[in-house]
């Protein structure tokens, strides 16, 4: 075994890799950019090396950084984590020839399945199944048409090196076929540095479903069952889980004997994920192979119990797997949410800036569930625009699915994020969505469930009693305590207010306190529009920004942020501002006129931090809906801004190079 | 007897009225409550007792005999928030547009006495249209008198003005006299002359709202210390802020139960500071995580961003903090930066509230329009607010503590009890760079050099040893432990007692 390696990654993965080395005995080296110096894998590792600027090009990708790395500190292995070198059948070749142990596939492996349209060929003679397609290179865009209409539309354009959505394509008649190569093109370009494309048949209302696969250097290889991915927003996973609510044991020997296959025909020696397009009458295609540790891999750890890591490090240390097919059970359900620095009320524009707070939910057991984080972050650490905007993934397990989504649920109401913006309201409501809970999932669902992105839900009676008890209980606290203020002009009578106006994004609910008195830890009985009497409790004190207790049967974990005379209230996937008064002061309050928003429709407003790549109008010209306007780039993307109506532009206020922070005018018009 | 009781009840019900249902209506329609319906959210529910509810104006010129309301343009009386006393006015704009008569002004010189005499804060909440013209010299005497005990009141009870309507001409004095001005946006309203005096005199065609809305004397005039978007958001929000002051000079600090720990250690603080010293960084957040319950009431939040004030808690009690701030214009003082902090900090001594100051400042700002705008006085008044303050003053220094702004910003030298610094601090003449191109003027043409002039520099100044060396910061503190050092720093500083020489008063440069 190994008694040193190198993670040449970064963020939750590093740390993941890190702790499976640690209970193995192993010692860690980190390596670093100048914007990870604080980061948690340089604080967990034993080592740490810095290797360049900030973009990966000048650090996690160059690999004579990382074999410096290895050199200087002796690492005798190297674990890539996923993306960055993960699959570069060149970063394996150049370990070997440095005495490097890569802790991955070897590097044939990498290079047959990192290509699609090799990897498809293997996967034909392998026996499995796969979609029509066309299998060639294709130059121009009018190949794609011709190909694309051979094939039949709906298709799939994609990047030969493609992965992670980038580069990919779906067109459903010509113009989109030669418009979308072209875009896919240019991508790969500047992704992957490879502009090769393919086109496929596109699988309506398709599934994502993988098998985990395990080899070793002797021959062996194992399935240790599938994922479903099929929550994904523009190709992006946002939510993955373990085993998939479509398979019955039949589909998924089926699919798990053809993963073996593949990976046995490549040698496969680690642990590599064959990704499928599912039907859902449960027909399966072949889609590609991941010749790596997949993000998702923890829901498979907690149903099957195997440490994936662990088992890499062992494999690539040229043990033989010790695990048998007969001896992979399933157990359980997992759930994985992946926590992104996106703003969901802003079609999920990248979010960047520290983490002024940062408290996921307690991990082990939490009764009927069991938390996992998997986080490269701290409070306090900083989310740049260099790198992937992920900064935790939530995993629960539990023994029913109902269950993990339940425990995932309470998880994501407790998961506290502020500094930045998050797609944690957003995951929050999709657990409740009544098709996931069913379990009738496709790759389209957020596109079909949230066709206009996703707002916060005004929430139902029912949610909304539950916000105004919460909100009045607080309420009863503090004012309890401002009862207490010395130089009171006598004591307090003792006697509590019981009739309250609770306002809910300005509507107003009556509630009243029945029994019980406002102490901590609080127990009151209190009735919310003349609802029925619930009992509230909790031990929230004040200064929690985590309300945890009980409204009548219901567990609520509710987050609490204080604002001007009142709460706002963030709980599953709601979010209002709530404010208790008297009812006297309530109803003075319903007096008062609604403020407007400024207008800002004649102005061209920068939606993320980002920098202007260009401008594509000039002051005077006249605009048409849907012409681009000028392009900002953030986290690596380039955002195109498009005229949303016909105008004039009146001015212009940014100039390319400028970095823009949100919000910030970069045209007006008349 | 029964009669009599009737009689009484119903002659309060038309005072209560002021200036009739008709006018009340107008007074909703327009975004305002009335002067009545004001007091009940400021105050506790049923604790407010009304003078003078009866009292009518004696004026019989311009037809003013013919008309008389009950109270006379002006509620006024005492009630408690959280149960601590304060007295209050509220004009009735319903009544004579709230205009000033000579009744009206002896209502409010009333409570302004028993105010002071029985030392307990005053709210004087402003909804009108100036002098009552018909009653002329008579109301200017008014306004005088009221004026007068403004001024005598200054100090030694808290007086807080709420502008709620329009407020001008002889009306925006007595707030300009109290502690703080609070204003609500898009109804209030506050100048000396009003549009049309101003066309006819200047030429100048102005909206009463560019004039003196929340907006301008929010950010341009700082004359108001907050705005607030309507009156029961405003009202609510002075509850509070009544909470964290004490009733007069003498007075203890109020002291809140806390559940929030004192020596709770916040470990995300030790990268607050990012390693390039050009990076801002937001000192809110330091703000928040040291005060109780990341509870914070700003004063000024929207004037000269550069620096932050407010009152917060530790352990409870009521602390001032000032905080420059790195996030707008690099934490720099200039004039109105200055200013600001130094009411805030006279304020705060005033009161006997303990100075809670971070530091993170580059020096004062550069440039003609400082220097005509006498940047000299104005730092002046910041030095010499911190410098006469005797209340418990705790400094930390963040990052840069650079030139005179270092002995400004409640240095030890100007008698800062406790001067904490943080290890990323670094107190010098100036940045690196600056101090090298004096310093080596005949090698600036080699930039080399230079660099490495300047990293010398950074090596031996940019730190906070050269400082603790010579005691100048009694000891340099890890980031985390920010908060429990100044509760721990605050308790020890109670029975802090200083006292100052002898005077009538001092000469602050005005």
């Amino acid at each position: 075994m190994f008694s040193k390696i190198l993670i040449a990654n970064r963020g939750e993965i590093a740390c993941r890799v890190i702790k499976t080395a640690k209970t193995m005995g192993i010692k860690t080296v980190a390596v670093y950019s100048d914007a990870d110096r604080d980061a948690l894998h340089v604080e967990m590792a034993d080592e740490a090396v810095h290797i360049g600027e900030p973009a990966a090009a000048k650090s996690y990708l160059v690999i004579d950084k990382i074999i410096e790395a290895c050199k200087q500190t002796g690492a005798e292995a190297v674990h890539p984590g996923y993306g960055f070198l993960s699959e570069r059948a060149e970063f394996c070749e150049r370990l070997k020839q440095e005495g490097i142990v890569f802790i991955g596939p070897n590097p044939k492996a990498i290079e047959v399945m990192g290509d699609k349209i090799t990897s498809k060929r293997f996967a034909a003679e392998a026996d499995v199944s796969t979609v029509p397609g066309y299998m060639g290179l294709i130059e121009s865009p009018e190949d794609a048409k011709r190909i694309a209409s051979e094939v039949g539309y709906p298709v799939m354009i994609k990047a030969s090196a493609g992965g992670g959505g980038k580069g990919m394509r779906i067109a459903w008649n010509d113009e989109e076929a030669m418009d979308g190569f072209e875009r896919a093109k240019s991508e790969a370009i500047s992704s992957f540095g490879d502009d090769r494309i393919f086109i496929e048949k596109f699988i309506e209302n398709p599934r994502h479903i993988e098998i985990q696969v395990l080899g070793d250097k002797h021959g062996n290889a194992v399935y240790l069952g599938e994922r479903e991915c099929s929550i994904q927003r523009r190709n992006q996973k946002v939510i993955e889980e373990a085993p998939s609510p479509l398979l019955d044991e039949e589909t998924r020997r089926k699919m798990g004997e053809q993963a073996v296959a593949l990976a046995k025909a490549v040698d496969y020696d680690s642990a590599g994920t064959v990704e499928f397009v599912a039907g859902q009458d449960k027909s399966f295609f072949f889609l590609e192979m991941n010749t790596r540790l997949q993000v998702e891999h923890p829901v498979t750890e907690l149903i099957t119990g195997v440490d994936l890591v662990e088992q890499m490090i062992r494999v690539a240390a040229g043990e033989e797997l010790s695990l048998k097919q007969e001896e992979v059970k399933l157990n359980g359900w997992s759930v994985e949410s992946r926590i992104y620095a996106e703003d969901p009320y802003r079609n999920f524009l990248p979010s960047i800036g520290r983490l002024t707070r940062y408290r996921p939910p307690a991990e082990g057991d939490h009764g009927t569930y069991v938390v996992r984080n998997d986080t490269g972050v701290v409070e306090g650490s900083e989310i740049s625009m260099f790198y992937d905007p992920m900064i935790a993934k939530l995993v629960t397990y539990a023994p029913t699915r109902a269950e993990a989504i339940e425990g995932m649920s309470t998880a994501l109401d407790e998961f506290q994020v502020d500094g930045i913006q998050h797609n944690v309201p957003f995951l929050a409501s999709l657990m409740k969505h009544p098709r996931w809970r069913s379990g009738q999932l496709a790759t389209g669902f957020i596109a079909d469930e949230y066709p206009d992105g996703f707002e916060p839900a005004t929430p139902d009676a029912g949610a909304r009693n539950v916000l105004a008890s919460v909100a009045l209980s607080m309420h009863l606290i503090e004012r309890e305590r401002l009862d207490h203020l010395p130089g009171r002009l006598r004591p307090h009578h003792g006697g509590v207010r019981r009739e309250w106006g609770v306002l809910i994004n300005g509507e107003k609910l009556d509630a009243e306190l029945i029994e019980g008195m406002a102490a901590t830890p609080l127990d009151i009985d209190v009735c919310v529009e003349g609802g029925a009497r619930e009992r509230v409790a909790s031990s929230w004190v004040p200064g929690d920004m985590l309300w945890k207790g009980h409204v009548g049967d219901r567990a609520v974990s509710a987050q609490v942020r204080s604002v001007e005379n009142g709460y706002q209230l963030d709980w599953q996937g709601y979010s209002v501002v709530a404010k208790v008064m008297t009812p006297r002061n309530a109803e003075l309050a319903a007096l008062m006129p609604e403020k407007v928003a400024p207008d800002t429709s004649n102005l061209l407003l920068c939606p993320m931090p980002g920098l202007v790549v260009s401008l594509h109008v000039e002051e005077g010209q006249e605009v048409k809906a849907g012409e681009q306007l000028a392009i900002v780039e953030a986290m690596k993307m380039e955002n195109v801004l498009r005229a949303e109506r016909d105008c004039v532009v009146s001015a212009i206020k940014a100039a390319p190079g400028d970095s823009l922070a949100v919000d910030a005018v970069i045209m007006e018009f008349e | 007897m029964k009669e009599v009781l009737a009689e009484l009840e119903k002659r309060r019900d038309e005072a209560r009225l002021g200036g009739g249902q008709r006018r009340i209506d107008a007074q909703h329609k327009r975004g305002k409550l009335t002067a009545r319906e004001r007091i009940e959210i400021l105050l506790d529910e049923g604790s407010f007792e009304e003078f003078d509810m009866f009292k009518q104006h004696r004026c019989t010129e311009f037809g003013m005999e013919e008309t008389h309301f009950p109270g006379d343009g002006v509620v006024a009386g005492w009630g408690t928030i959280n149960g601590r006393t304060v007295y209050l006015f509220s004009k009735d704009f319903t009544v004579f547009g709230g205009s000033l008569s000579e009744t009206h002004a002896e209502k409010i010189m009333k409570i302004q006495d028993m105010a002071l005499q029985n030392r307990a804060p005053i709210i004087g909440i402003f909804d009108a249209g100036g002098a009552r013209i018909q009653e002329g010299v008579a109301a200017l005497g008014g306004y005088g008198e009221v004026f007068w005990r403004n001024i005598q009141a200054s100090g030694v009870i808290p007086q807080i003005s709420v502008i709620m309507g329009p407020c001008a001409g002889g009306d925006v004095y007595s707030p300009a006299m109290t502690d703080f001005i609070f204003m609500v946006r898009d109804t209030s309203y506050m100048f000396v002359t009003g549009p049309d005096v101003v066309k006819t005199v200047t030429n100048e065609t102005v909206t009463a709202e560019e004039l003196g809305g929340a907006s301008i004397h929010t950010t341009k005039s700082s004359i108001a210390d907050g705005a607030f978007d309507n009156d029961v958001e405003a009202l609510l929000q002075i509850r509070r802020l009544v909470d964290y002051l004490p009733m007069n000079n003498q007075a203890p600090l109020p002291e809140l139960s806390v559940y929030d720990d004192p020596s709770r250690l916040d470990e995300s603080l030790n990268t607050l500071v990012p390693d390039n010293p050009n990076k801002p960084y937001d000192m809110r957040e330091l703000i928040l995580k040291t005060v109780d319950e990341q509870d914070f009431f700003e004063i000024q939040e929207s004037f000269a961003g550069n620096i932050i004030t407010g009152f917060g808690r530790v352990e409870g009690r009521t602390v001032g903090i000032v905080a420059n701030q790195p996030m707008v214009l690099a934490g720099v003082l200039d004039s109105d930066a200055s200013r600001k902090a130094a009411r805030f900090v006279r304020f705060c001594d005033c009161f006997n509230i303990p100075l809670v100051t971070f530091v993170d400042v580059p020096g004062f700002l550069p440039g003609t329009a400082q220097e005509y705008g006498g940047l000299i006085k104005h730092g002046a008044k910041l030095l010499f607010a911190y410098g006469e303050a005797t209340v418990p003053k705790i400094t930390v220094i963040t990052r840069k503590a650079y030139g005179g702004a270092y002995d400004v910003m409640s240095s030890k030298h100007i008698r800062g009890d406790m001067n904490y610094a943080w290890p990323s601090a670094e107190i010098a003449v100036m940045g690196a760079k600056g101090a090298v191109e004096i310093l080596y003027r005949n090698e600036l043409g080699d930039s080399e050099k230079i660099a490495e002039r300047t990293k010398d520099y950074e090596d031996r100044f940019a730190n906070p040893f050269v400082a603790a060396e010579r005691g100048y910061i009694d000891e340099v503190i890890m980031p985390q432990s920010t908060r429990m050092r100044i509760s721990r720093a605050l308790a020890m500083l109670r029975t802090k007692n200083q006292q100052m020489p002898w005077r009538k008063h001092d000469n602050i440069p005005l």
